[in-house]
């Protein structure tokens, strides 16, 4: 069948039914758009030694549905697995704010260490009572998820002033100035401890090398500030540079993370991967989802040797668009493509991501976050619309 | 009635000498000579109450061995209270401390002070931005209290102390409401660090509540730096401890050119210090090719701090316009001028605006 055919033949029996599904479809199939799409399915590193709990062909998640609009999130993707026929079952773990005993947590870990993968919505940290320790933080580092990894790359039509941007930002996740420990010396003097071990640093780089040599990326810059911090920051610049050499095909170099946080708002099309620490690989990270759109549409990756976790990528409860059917469900709906990516379901995987980016791209139904009208379900039932025509397309 | 006379006229004389006050001029390296020497000019043609005590502050070898600041450089600081600073090169070398670090401690300027605001004429990403952010400026992160606790595990101290909390978090309120702004915000990471960043939020609290006229709202960090590549626009003043003030400040210099049009102020609370805070530029030093704006700015705001805001108000228009409508300016603003032409160009407009 020609293309001209087949689209008529497409034209007219959807145009009955699915006329915006037919015209986003044609719309977004010239190159420089598959080039978008394909980058929009962003690549999962597994590791080698993850386990996952996998029964009858079927594998099993755990599910922590958090604060704000997580719950409703995960309500969405549910329905989107069901639709899509993913064989994966979701073990729904409480762990929220709520201030329930340990066991909650102590719960949510072993859902995890039994499934070895996990899907969760953020949780918020009560920090006015001092009591409270930050749950994500601790799920973090109890299961010793050292790496996250972001992809701020542009999407066509998300309304933003820079273009061109596909940066992956990966950042240390368990130690450094979220390692929880202060004290207070006297009465108002606190000291807060910044901790930095080689084996985290090695680990990390090594992480970053390595995703870089498996997805043809060019150039590894580690974001720093061992001018003033010479001994903890010195320590990483030192080992990443060591490491670096071992990686040839990949260039490496290094920037003071004020002049980072600078140059990303004036020329962020320069960076590739930043490898940084954890303070300022949050600081990065929340730039660059700024820059691309917001944080409706970024999804974040947590790698442990053993254990992964997905969220959203700037990890925010979005308790302000709670229960409104206003919140963009991007970032939440590529955090579970992520995931299927990662057990290795990528006929999925690609299913949902290629209809999501339709959904953004071709019907551009934005929610008002990215400057549009259109609500959650309808983006939702759009996704829908388009996966059928997926799903028809792979049998 | 004689006695009366004197007494008048030694008061008038007493006025008139401490019309013109003194400020302690450091050019500093690279282009500093050139561009502090614009400001010099832009001044005298302002006819700004102003006389300058250049000074060397290359580094000698003192009583110790260590290598620091001249004393005289001290003593004169001292004397005027107010310093204008241009780019330092920073000198390699074992045993030196930092001059900006010297400085900062000789006279505990806790508070570092940078508006950035869009400049009309130099285009960027970002239209309209008017944020200042306020950073505390002498502990926090910077405290340089580091140390390798066992082998590969080091340990860095990030100090605060509810002093310095208080004095920064009461220096913003009082900037706010001198400046005639609206909101202050307290960027923090209590979620994380809760002890530390906890005791500096409290602070915050605590002075906004002695303001009630200013707006006060908290915010992370993290969602700042988010939602400040977005809309800079919901932002007005930011008050931070160290580290993250370091960063957002050259964030937002960003947003509106970088640091070659960012003014900069270091406060203590007897003396201040403003300063220019690019870099010396040697490849383009002695070529009159440097752009003065930031070092101009900054004088602009130490007119204000010393509450010559006639003077400053004309200056800071003068450099304006000539940014926005002229064709004088160096090549960094997209213009064909020199450093020259540029300063004299703001120079003619202050002529005619009088």
């Amino acid at each position: 069948l020609s293309s001209f055919s087949f689209d008529s033949v497409m034209g007219a029996l959807t145009k009955l039914m699915h006329s915006a599904v037919a015209r986003s479809t044609r719309a977004a199939s010239s190159a420089a758009i598959q080039n978008d799409m394909q980058r929009f399915r962003s690549p999962v590193m597994s590791t080698e030694k993850a386990m996952f709990a996998r029964y009858g062909g079927r594998s099993t998640v755990t599910v922590l549905a958090g604060d704000g609009i997580g719950p409703e999130m995960l309500k969405h993707v549910t329905k989107i697995f069901q639709f899509a026929n993913v064989p994966v079952d979701l073990e729904e773990v409480p762990l929220s704010s709520h201030p329930t005993a340990e066991e909650d947590l102590d719960q949510a870990l072993t859902s995890i260490r039994r499934n070895g993968v996990a899907l969760k919505g953020n949780i918020e940290t009560k920090f006015d009572d001092p009591t409270f320790v930050s749950r994500n933080m601790a799920l973090r580092r109890e299961l010793d998820l050292y790496a996250n990894v972001l992809h701020c790359h542009t999407i066509p039509t998300i309304p933003s002033r820079h273009k061109d941007i596909d940066m992956v930002v990966i950042r240390e996740n368990t130690e450094g100035e979220y390692s929880g420990l202060e004290h207070q010396t006297v009465e108002g003097v606190v000291e807060s401890l910044k901790v930095t071990t080689a084996e985290n640093i090695e680990r990390i780089c090594r992480f970053a090398f390595n995703y870089a040599m498996k997805y043809g990326r060019k150039k590894v810059t580690a974001v720093h500030k061992a001018n003033i911090q010479k001994l903890g920051d010195g320590l990483f610049l030192q080992m990443a540079g060591e490491m670096a050499k071992e990686y040839s095909a990949v260039e490496f170099d290094s920037m003071i993370v004020d002049n980072a946080s600078m140059q990303l708002v004036k020329r962020p099309q320069q960076f590739d991967i930043m490898l940084m620490p954890n303070l300022y690989g949050n600081i990065i990270s929340n730039i660059a989802c700024g820059l691309v759109g917001g944080p409706g549409l970024v999804s974040g990756m947590n790698f442990g040797d053993n254990y992964a976790v997905f969220e959203t990528g700037t990890r925010n409860t979005g308790s302000s668009l709670a229960g409104k059917d206003a919140a963009n469900p991007t970032s939440f709906i590529r955090a579970s493509v992520d995931m299927l990516r990662y057990l290795g379901y990528s006929v999925h995987a690609d299913i949902i991501s290629d209809s999501l980016f339709r959904v953004l791209v071709g019907d551009r139904l934005h929610t008002p976050d990215i400057g549009g009208t259109s609500k959650t379900s309808q983006m939702v039932d759009a996704l829908f619309r388009h996966m059928e025509v997926e799903i028809k397309k792979q049998m | 009635m004689l006695t009366r006379n004197a007494a008048l006229l030694s008061r008038g004389i007493r006025q008139a000498s401490s019309d013109v006050r003194r400020v302690t001029l450091i050019p500093g390296d690279g282009i500093g000579p050139e561009i502090s020497s614009s400001v010099v000019k832009i001044f005298e043609a302002a006819k700004a109450p102003i006389d300058w005590d250049p000074v060397d502050v290359t580094p000698v070898k003192g009583k110790d061995g260590k290598m620091r600041i001249p004393p005289k450089c001290i003593e004169l600081m001292h004397q005027n209270k107010v310093g204008l600073k241009g780019p330092l090169a920073t000198p390699i070398g074992k045993g030196h401390r930092s001059l900006n670090l010297a400085v900062r401690l000789e006279f505990d300027l806790y508070a570092n002070v940078r508006p950035c605001r869009s400049l009309a004429g130099h285009k960027t990403l970002y239209d309209n931005v008017d944020v200042v952010t306020i950073r505390e400026n002498t502990e926090g992160e910077y405290s340089g209290i580091e140390h390798e606790v066992s082998k590969g595990v080091m340990q860095s101290i990030k100090l605060i102390t509810e002093k310095a909390s208080r004095n920064i978090a009461n220096y913003a309120f009082e900037y706010a409401r001198s400046q005639g702004r609206k909101m202050v915000t307290a960027v923090h990471k209590a979620n994380i660090m809760r002890m530390s960043d906890g005791l500096f939020l409290r602070m915050c609290r605590e002075e906004a509540a002695k303001y009630p006229d200013i707006k006060f709202k908290e915010a992370y960090l993290d969602t700042v730096c988010l939602n400040m590549v977005q809309d800079p626009s919901q932002y007005d003043v930011l008050v931070m401890p160290n580290l993250y003030g370091d960063i957002l400040s050259d964030l937002c210099a960003g947003l509106v050119g970088g640091l070659g049009v960012t003014p900069s102020g270091n406060i203590g609370k007897d003396a201040a210090v403003f300063e220019s805070v690019h870099g010396t530029a040697p490849d383009i030093a002695g070529q009159d090719k440097a752009n003065p704006t930031a070092l101009l700015l900054s004088s602009v705001m130490m007119l204000r701090y010393m509450k010559l805001n006639e003077h400053a108000r004309k200056i800071e228009n003068a450099c304006f316009e000539a940014i926005s409508e002229g064709n004088c300016k160096t090549g960094d603003l997209g213009g064909n001028g020199t450093c020259t032409s540029f300063t004299n160009d703001i120079i003619a407009r202050i002529q005619n605006s009088d």
